[in-house]
């Protein structure tokens, strides 16, 4: 059974596989996983939230400059991220971190690269949470919203010219469609059939403009028709929808069917950075009524039907994360700072003479 | 040796290019069948097909996007920016994007897109067909910025920089699209980038410029020489990287120096060279360094010749050097 189908029967009501007491709605729109890949599922959303925990706690404490979390959007990234073959690839945003643990970015990688020091595969050049990791073909994240949209359509434009059957996926949240690359991306795709997924994020808030102020339309999947290409609006939180609207969606483009929209929507259940203070445009009552339909508790409860998951189960693998992520921030903040001869290196394939100089310059002054 | 304008060279060198690497695709509006609006482009569809010489929607900032989607892919995308007025709305993705993908990547990624466009007044284009925006680019670490005054160094240059692997902006100086004619190999040849070129040597005075105002330098040159002034005329060819020793050494020999650019005044490439000049070659100097430029307003239509450096106002300035 297509979400297409289904999502046309349901109006613009998001398709669900999980209701919120994770029971299964439509068996046959359950992805087929095995335990194994539940286990990794459920272990990577735990993990994404205590990460966020850490590190919030970390900035307070001084000991790194900022911070992104992704809590309560778990299941859109990670879900979708889970979906991706190995010779796809990831054009995030910048709050996906659980797709970047699922491209097997290290632990030790992700703490080096908010601390930007030695250890950072990207050299201390950017600020928290923009990172790069090409094995896991996690291609560069940028700050300016919405420029890795159609950089994703070019780049899954190239596979297609070359007749590979790599696809790519780029990541954006709700406030990125209001863009002009948002629109560029779509249009693109649609017209040279592009294998790529759009997986918008619709978590509510861009900083601190709703949704509602952000277009007004009231369907961002909707949006895909003005370009010729397909939309589906899933329930963000329910990682079930996520993972099957993501397959269908890849098996679609790698068919040479063209580009899908997915709206997962979901909600920013914390503040939009560490500089953010959510107290002065938020609403308690909003952020109750979506923590009722938390992605984690609802795959949880689904995983308790299954015999995978109980307490005991749960105290295990918070004790685990919580030890990996104390080793890695552990052997992360014993590294020294990148040598300032980074500071040159990586603006061209070589320093040019002029940079050279200025280089030569910063030696000598005896940094 | 053929002998080719300025278009007929380009178009070589893309031919020559895109039959030696089946990786090389270029896109752009109306570039395919149409061949480009100053038809750079010409043939090429027909030879290589709608997959490799793609007519794109009109949008700059998704021709820029998707090339750089492209080129991570590991295709050599040549991106046709159609006149390099338009270029302002693929601002952000050459800026921001383009020339720091492999910095803020930490050398993981790669990015090497073309950037092909068009630029330079003085074909009654006026305000939106005639601009020199390549300040804004050579103040963007990342980017190489390479500008041809001829046939032989257009077709050198364009396969020099699908040879190396940063993002470069090749700016096309369209006025002399036809006028500019030269004899080019058929054959495969690079014109090194980073290095400038001494046209002509003299003792008296040091003349840099590049593009098209190559032309009325050179004639200005001519001229000089008449009154026995020996101008010593450089073609820079290749802004970022520069080619600081050619420029310092000729200054340091004759002591004087005229700098020819067709952008406005105020923080245009001449005056980032006169600052160069002032720290590395002071000593030598035995007059101010003058600089012959447009003017700080938007480019005009009527009165384009006013706005352009003529061959009288780099003479005037060549006088005013050299008598100092
Ligand atoms: C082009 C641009 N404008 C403004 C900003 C500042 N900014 C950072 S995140 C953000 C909101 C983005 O919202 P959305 O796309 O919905 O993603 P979310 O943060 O909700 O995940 C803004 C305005 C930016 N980074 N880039």
């Amino acid at each position: 059974m297509t979400l297409k189908s289904e999502a046309a029967a349901l109006n613009g009501k998001p398709v669900q596989v999980l209701k919120e007491d994770g029971s299964v709605i439509d068996k046959r729109l359950e992805p087929s996983l095995s335990s194994e890949d539940l286990k990794k599922l459920y272990y990577t959303m735990v993990l994404t939230r205590m990460m966020d925990e850490r590190f919030f706690k970390m900035q307070r404490q001084g000991r790194i400059g900022f911070y992104l979390s992704s809590t309560g959007e778990e299941a859109a990234h990670i879900g979708s991220a889970f979906s991706a073959e190995k010779e796809d690839w990831l054009f995030l945003q910048y709050r996906e971190p659980g797709a970047a643990l699922i491209r097997g970015f290290s632990l030790f990688h992700f703490a080096c690269q908010i601390l930007g020091n030695s250890g950072d595969l990207t050299k201390g050049k950017q600020m928290p949470c923009h990172y790069a990791y090409k094995k896991g073909h996690l291609l560069s994240i940028s700050s300016p919203v919405g420029t890795q949209i159609p950089q994703a359509v070019g780049f899954a434009w190239g596979a297609k010219i070359r007749n590979e059957k790599s696809a790519a996926l780029a990541y954006f949240g709700d406030g990125a469609t209001s863009t002009g690359d948002f629109h560029v991306g779509m249009n693109f795709a649609g017209v040279f059939k592009v294998p790529v997924v759009f997986i918008c994020k619709n978590n509510q808030l861009a900083i601190s403009l709703p949704v509602q102020k952000q277009t007004a339309v009231s369907n961002i999947a909707l949006k895909a028709q003005a370009y010729g290409i397909e939309g589906v609006r899933v329930d963000g939180n329910d990682l079930l929808a996520v993972i099957q609207a993501t397959r269908q969606a890849l098996q679609k483009a790698r068919s040479g069917e063209g580009a899908t929209l997915i709206e997962a929507l979901t909600y920013r259940m914390g503040a939009h950075s560490t500089s953010d203070d959510p107290r002065l445009y938020g609403d308690e009552m909003t952020l109750e009524e979506w923590k009722k339909k938390d992605c984690i508790l609802r795959f949880q409860k689904y995983l308790e039907f299954k015999g995978i998951w109980n307490p005991d189960y749960e105290k295990e693998i918070q004790t685990q994360a919580g030890e990996e992520i104390s080793k890695a921030v552990e052997e992360a903040e014993k590294l020294p700072p990148p040598s300032y001869d980074t500071l040159f290196e990586d603006v061209y394939s070589e320093i040019p003479p002029q940079l050279e100089e200025e280089r030569k310059g910063v030696s000598h002054a005896g940094l | 040796m053929p002998v080719y304008n300025l278009l007929q060279a380009l178009n070589d060198a893309l031919r020559t290019a895109m039959r030696k690497n089946d990786r090389v695709v270029i896109l752009g509006e109306d570039v395919g069948k149409l061949g480009g609006v100053f038809r750079v482009t010409k043939d090429l569809q027909a030879e290589f097909g709608a997959d490799r010489v793609i007519d794109t929607p009109l949008a700059e900032g998704g021709i820029i996007g998707t090339a750089i989607g492209m080129a991570l892919y590991g295709l050599r995308p040549i991106a046709e920016i159609q006149f390099s007025d338009f270029i302002y709305p693929a601002f952000d993705q050459i800026v921001n994007e383009l020339a720091k993908y492999r910095y803020r990547s930490g050398g993981q990624y790669e990015c090497p897109v073309i950037i092909r466009t068009p630029s330079g007044g003085g074909i009654k284009g006026g305000l939106y067909h005639s601009q020199s925006p390549e300040a804004y680019f050579i103040h963007t670490p990342g980017l190489k910025v390479l500008m041809p005054s001829n046939p032989y160094d257009a077709k050198g240059l364009l396969l020099s920089a699908l040879d190396q692997n940063d993002p470069v902006i090749f700016f096309e100086p369209k006025r002399i699209y036809r006028s500019a004619k030269g004899e080019v190999p058929e054959s495969e040849y690079s014109v090194p980038i980073g290095k400038a070129e001494v046209v002509k040597q003299g003792k008296d005075v040091t003349l840099i410029s590049y593009g098209a105002m190559m032309t009325e330098s050179r004639e200005a040159v001519e001229k000089a020489l008449e009154e026995e002034v020996q101008v010593e005329l450089i073609d820079l060819k290749s802004l970022v990287p520069l080619d600081v020793e050619t420029v310092i050494g000729s200054v340091q020999k004759t002591g004087k120096v005229v700098i020819v650019n067709e952008a406005p005044r105020t923080c245009g490439f001449a005056a980032e060279l006169v600052a160069l000049i002032n720290e590395k070659a002071f000593l030598y100097l035995e007059a101010p360094p003058v600089r012959v430029t447009g003017f700080d307003t938007p480019f005009p239509y009527t009165l384009e010749h006013v706005y352009l450096p003529s061959v009288d106002r780099i003479l005037k300035a060549i006088r005013q050097t050299a008598h100092f």
